[in-house]
């Protein structure tokens, strides 16, 4: 830019064009506008489309018409529906508790000091890094009713007489669901939790050792309230992806045998996309959301006690 | 561990000595025993690892094991296996379609990662560093589309994608999966963004710099290990999904290797394990060679993104 541009600029000042260029706002929207086009198309506009078609009788191949809240009211006298509601809950709160005690109990141990550390940690992660169906599909192969390891392990050391049905029987397969899910879910809590466990200062568990504090109570005034931020936001995000699991159970036992393992996920695709009554799976499916705005709402508020307890914002 | 001295010198000659002859003792770890460290920290994390790691070996073990010694356990050991074959992996890779899914799986999964980065570099540029009206709205609401799961999208998502006429074609999960990476990858860009200093882009502004330019040259050259780990962290979680590739893909061709797996192989045959589990195991080995090479990266995106 030459020295008359430049002083013409500064007489007469930028133009439109020039102050809209250098605008912030007006750059941040291109910016924006890649990720904003995904989010709206795929995942607002359809998370308000489900809502609707819950209210319609839409089939696959027809749109459907308006038919107010029948969907609903036809669910609420729906066996199948409660059962699986029922299913969810189980399957939710059983496989998060322990996921939860069994992952802070491996944090713990992974936080101590060992031979060959990161090996063990990386071999951890695992299960997570595994595809689920594909584990899922080991899974079915060791559950299986006649060559099942687990059968013939207990059989051999004389526990048992015959073999487990662990898929076909109701409650064996809901314990073989949640088992796997557990698995699964394990590494990710142990993992996440390690990573809070690891800014927490050795010298508070030397001073509180000084002190005479025992490991219960060390665990329970020092580890405990510094860890509760990281875990509400990790026990919300398992929660909320139990809650939804749909591709484990659907590899395992397809919601058999007799619906007792079928979750308001595989429940939604079998009535929505299998029999093809949309609107009906869509129905399922936007019950789904009130339990998963309480997860969010807890998320929330872990997040907001750690801003108070830093005293600061994110930042 | 001067206070210790303070208070027990004989305690303390100890500690320094053990200290001195253990170089790898951290922190308190001397105070312990090595009977008392091997019950509380040795023998339950082997157990643990044991049951984590089983469901693999059986895989592999199963996946090279000849059909006989997989029926009968009477005369064979189930957990170990005699004579290794190659028929299952063979007939995989020969006899069904398993390359072609493997490579749609790879493909798809390689698309929507490299789409969503792109978006996500962008997005979380502008949250953090441009400070446009309502930076902190967006970046929360993108946390909260983090939220939303497949499962209540799935239906609505069908027929959406059945409007675009995109139905049976990898075009609609490519299209479809960045909606599962972007609020993830954009969230824990954001992190990586907010630790470059401000003062290089101001010398760069000041030197006639375009946003562009800054944000081409200066910030991701800078956040290549962020890049990374978004990276591996959306490859993987593309490889992953299942539910919207069972809905939107009909056809066998076309199909990923998680939904074919669970559909093309369940015939009433007794002898499908080996193949199953060969089909499981060459699935999950990619992954599982990427991870082994950035596990540092992949731990970083898992906790970065529950951290920030």
């Amino acid at each position: 830019m030459t020295t008359l541009q430049m002083r013409e600029q500064v007489h007469s000042g930028p133009t439109a064009w020039q102050r809209l260029r250098t605008s912030r706002n007006f750059i941040a929207l291109w910016f924006m506008l890649p990720a904003a086009a995904f989010l709206i198309l795929f995942l607002a506009y359809p998370l308000f489309l489900g809502v609707w078609m819950s209210f319609t009788d839409a089939r696959i191949g027809r749109d459907g018409v308006f038919i107010g809240i029948e969907n609903y009211e036809w669910l609420w006298d729906d066996s199948i529906f409660w059962l699986s509601v029922f299913n969810t809950i189980l399957y939710t709160v059983v496989a998060s508790a322990i996921k939860f005690a069994v992952g802070l109990y491996l944090a713990l141990l992974l936080n101590r000091h060992m031979p060959f550390k990161a090996i063990i940690r990386a071999a951890v992660l695992v299960p997570f890094i595994v595809p689920t169906v594909l584990s899922a599909i080991a899974f079915w192969w060791i559950y299986d009713s006649q060559f099942s390891i687990i059968s013939w392990s207990l059989i051999k050391l004389g526990v048992i007489d015959q073999n487990i049905n662990f898929l076909g029987d109701s409650n064996w397969a809901r314990a073989s669901v949640i088992f796997a899910n557990i698995w699964r879910g394990v590494p990710f809590v142990a993992i996440t939790l390690l990573a809070g466990l690891q800014t927490v200062s050795p010298s508070l568990y030397e001073a509180a050792t000084l002190d005479g504090a025992t490991a219960w109570q060390r665990f329970r005034y020092i580890t405990y309230p510094l860890l509760t931020p990281i875990i509400a936001v990790v026990m919300t995000f398992s929660v909320l992806f139990t809650f939804t699991d749909f591709q484990l159970i659907w590899a395992l036992t397809r919601g058999g045998p007799v619906n007792a393992t079928h979750l308001m996920a595989t429940l939604s695709y079998q009535r929505g996309i299998l029999s093809g009554r949309l609107g009906e799976g869509a129905a399922i499916a936007t019950a789904m959301i009130p339990f998963l705005l309480a997860a969010i709402a807890i998320s929330w508020f872990g997040m907001q006690r750690r801003k108070w307890q830093q005293g600061t914002d994110n930042d | 561990m001067t206070e210790t001295t303070a208070s027990d010198p004989r305690l303390a000659v100890k500690a320094a000595a053990t200290v001195a002859q253990n170089d790898d003792s951290e922190g308190m770890s001397y105070l312990e025993s090595l009977p008392r460290r091997l019950v509380t920290l040795y023998l339950p994390l082997f157990v643990i690892l044991v049951v984590l790691l089983f469901p693999f070996y059986w895989m592999g073990l199963t996946a090279i094991k000849p059909d006989e010694q997989l029926i009968d356990m009477e005369t064979y050991n189930p957990f170990w296996v005699v004579h290794p074959t190659l028929k299952h992996i063979q007939k995989l890779l020969f006899e069904t379609q398993y390359p072609r899914w493997l490579w749609n799986t790879m493909y798809v999964a390689a698309a929507s990662t490299v789409l969503s980065i792109a978006a996500s570099v962008l997005a979380a540029y502008a949250i953090v560093r441009l400070r446009f009206r309502g930076a902190d709205t967006v970046g929360g609401a993108i946390f909260l589309a983090y939220l939303v799961p497949p499962s209540i999208l799935f239906i609505p998502l069908a027929s959406v994608i059945q409007a675009y006429g995109l139905f049976d074609s990898p075009l609609s999960l490519i299209l479809v999966y960045p909606t599962l990476l972007i609020p993830f990858s954009t969230w824990l860009l954001m992190g990586y963004f907010k630790t470059i200093p401000f003062e290089l882009e101001e010398c760069a502004l000041i030197d006639g710099a375009s946003r562009w330019q800054i944000l081409i040259k200066i910030i991701i050259p800078l956040a290549v290990p962020g890049l990374i780990s978004a990276f591996i962290f959306c490859f993987t979680l593309c490889w992953n999904e299942f539910i919207y590739a069972l809905t939107f893909l009909q056809s066998t061709p076309n199909k990923t290797v998680p939904v074919a797996i669970v559909n093309e192989f369940v015939d009433g045959d007794i002898y499908k394990w080996g193949s199953l589990m060969a089909g499981a195991l060459v699935g999950s080995l990619p992954l599982v060679i990427l991870y082994a090479f950035f596990v540092e990266h992949y731990v970083s995106a898992m906790t970065g993104a529950v951290k920030e």
